[in-house]
């Protein structure tokens, strides 16, 4: 393949625009783990979300 | 699938869930035919192979204006059916489009560089992916300023419908103002004057862009729904806390 | 329609008595038309060249800085909660309010301009014709500032935010109001297209600016 005098520029082009997608998929992938984490840690700790609590009667005691 | 699956969070969770290794599998696929595709694509006569610059430069400049589309209709839905899934797909949508109008950008200006011997020129379309460019960040901005996530989504979708009604003017403006500074420049970015050669790769990666944006929108989406149930059940902890 | 001329009138004694917002939006014009040929040097023929150019970004950087209070003053005194409750459209209040915000901080703005001109060795011909435009295209900047002061209402640092929110809704704006002066001194176009243009941007800001604006206030304020 001859990309001619101008191959800097065709690489560097198509470099750049991986190194976007590979930015925005390791945000993706980077804030899933974390939300994840987060919401397991709340989990065991028997935090509830409201869905449940209603369910589970209106005290306030039973999120604690 | 009927809709009225999708408009539950929790469904939407599962849904998405057995979705989107399809989709991750089918943006690779694509993008794999879509490299092999713009690799062996025949150079261009008058620009020789830098052409091969616009497989990645078009497609991602037409989802840099997809981008906010979506934005757009999740905005319809948040001001008038109050949904909190068009707030989060308005939320998720917004970097993205971000990230593919900088890429519309750079590649834009490596592009130029040998074309136009400069790396920026004023020309209207360029110009105007910047404006938009700077409306993205704005619109990132106000997310991240107003605290409380439903009340950020609603003044990001009258900022994002407004924009909506300003970009087709500002898109005539600029181009009007570029065509009385400067005759009609010599390379017209992805013009629709395409040798059928170099068009099937074109179409080709921007579908890979486009199940690529699909694929991220949809993990970015999930993120946004887990983000907002780790708040909820902070907020009644700090609560209960109060007790 | 006599809830509105008080609304109005209150604004434009507020403005008048309080701090003197319009002198310092034009003072404000007045200091950035004198750093540019600091800027680019003090060679009258470039100035006359570019001077239209200097006289619209300082008028549209001094009309930015006055919308933080457009809203949020009433935010912070509760009468904006009377407005909202009140049976006059919010629409219309809006519009009220940014029309007597245009009187006391645009207006003073369209005046000093022929003034600066000389400054900038403008000729009469392009002074009249920079203040002409400036006259139609100043409601809109207020009008589309407006949409960003209703945005930034309820926060704490808003008056940085609405720049960046309002700055790139003025692009078409400055380009038609910069080219119909351009187009007034040296042509080669008829100085009716773009200021056409220009009218029709002010006219449609008019309509899009209360409507967003009130809808930004409503569902941000509930």
């Amino acid at each position: 393949m001859n990309l001619g005098p101008y191959a800097n520029f065709i690489l560097s082009a198509y470099g750049a625009a991986a190194l976007i997608v590979i930015a925005m998929v390791a945000w993706v992938a980077i804030d899933h783990r974390r939300q994840a984490r987060a919401l397991a840690e709340l989990e065991a700790r028997g935090v509830t979300r409201r869905a449940e609590q209603r369910q589970g009667g209106t005290t306030s005691g039973a999120a604690s | 699938m009927p809709l009225i699956d999708l408009a539950n969070p929790t469904r939407f969770l599962a849904l998405s869930h057995r979705l989107l290794p399809w989709f991750a599998a089918a943006t690779a696929a694509a993008f794999a035919s879509g490299i092999y595709l713009a690799v062996s694509a025949p150079d261009d006569y008058q620009q020789g192979a830098t052409v091969k610059i616009m497989f990645v430069h078009v497609p991602a400049a037409w989802l840099a204006m997809g981008c906010w589309t979506v934005m757009t209709i999740a905005a319809l839905g948040t001001l008038v059916w109050r949904h909190p899934l068009a707030d989060v797909a308005a939320r998720a949508a917004a970097p993205l489009g971000a990230a593919f109008t900088a890429m519309c950008l750079i590649t834009g200006m490596l592009w130029g560089r040998p074309m136009w011997g400069t790396y920026w020129v004023w020309d209207g379309r360029l110009t105007s992916v910047l404006v938009l460019f700077l409306m993205y960040l704005g619109v990132l901005a106000l997310w991240r300023t107003v605290e409380d996530p439903s009340r950020a989504a609603r003044a990001a979708a009258v900022l994002t419908l407004v924009g909506a009604i300003n970009l087709p003017i500002i898109k005539f403006s600029v181009d009007w103002w570029a065509t009385l500074h400067q005759p009609a420049s010599v390379l017209r970015l992805g013009g629709p004057t395409i040798h059928s050669s170099l068009l099937t790769p074109l179409l080709v990666m921007a579908l890979a862009f486009l199940l690529l944006f699909v694929t991220l929108h949809l993990a970015a989406m999930r993120n946004e729904i887990m983000r907002r149930r780790v708040r909820t059940m902070l907020m009644l902890q700090a609560e209960a806390a109060g007790h | 329609m006599t809830a509105l001329a008080a609304l109005f009138v209150r604004d434009l004694k507020l403005s008048v008595r309080l701090g003197g917002g319009a002198l310092m939006g034009v003072l404000f014009f007045l200091i950035v038309v004198t750093l540019m040929p600091f800027a680019i040097g003090p060679d009258l023929a470039l100035l006359a060249r570019i001077g239209p150019a200097i006289l619209w970004l300082g008028a549209l950087l001094a009309s930015l800085l006055a919308l933080d209070r457009l809203i949020a003053s009433d935010y912070e005194d509760g009468s904006l909660d009377l407005i909202l409750m009140a049976p006059a459209p919010l629409e219309l209040a809006l519009a009220a309010k940014a029309i007597a915000h245009w009187l006391t901080t645009g207006l003073p703005l369209v005046i000093a301009a022929p003034l600066l001109g000389f400054l900038l060795n403008l000729d009469p011909a392009a002074t009249g014709a920079v203040a002409l435009t400036l006259l139609a295209g100043t409601p809109a900047l207020t009008f589309i500032g407006l949409i960003g002061a209703a945005l930034t209402v309820a926060l704490r640092r808003g008056g940085l935010l609405i720049a960046v929110l309002v700055l790139p809704l003025t692009v078409p704006v400055l380009i038609f109001g910069v080219a119909a002066s351009n187009a007034a001194i040296v042509g080669p176009l008829p100085f009716g297209t773009p200021f056409t243009i220009l009218c029709a941007l002010a006219l449609m800001s008019a309509v899009v600016g209360p409507f967003a604006a009130a809808a930004a206030l409503r569902h941000g304020l509930e």
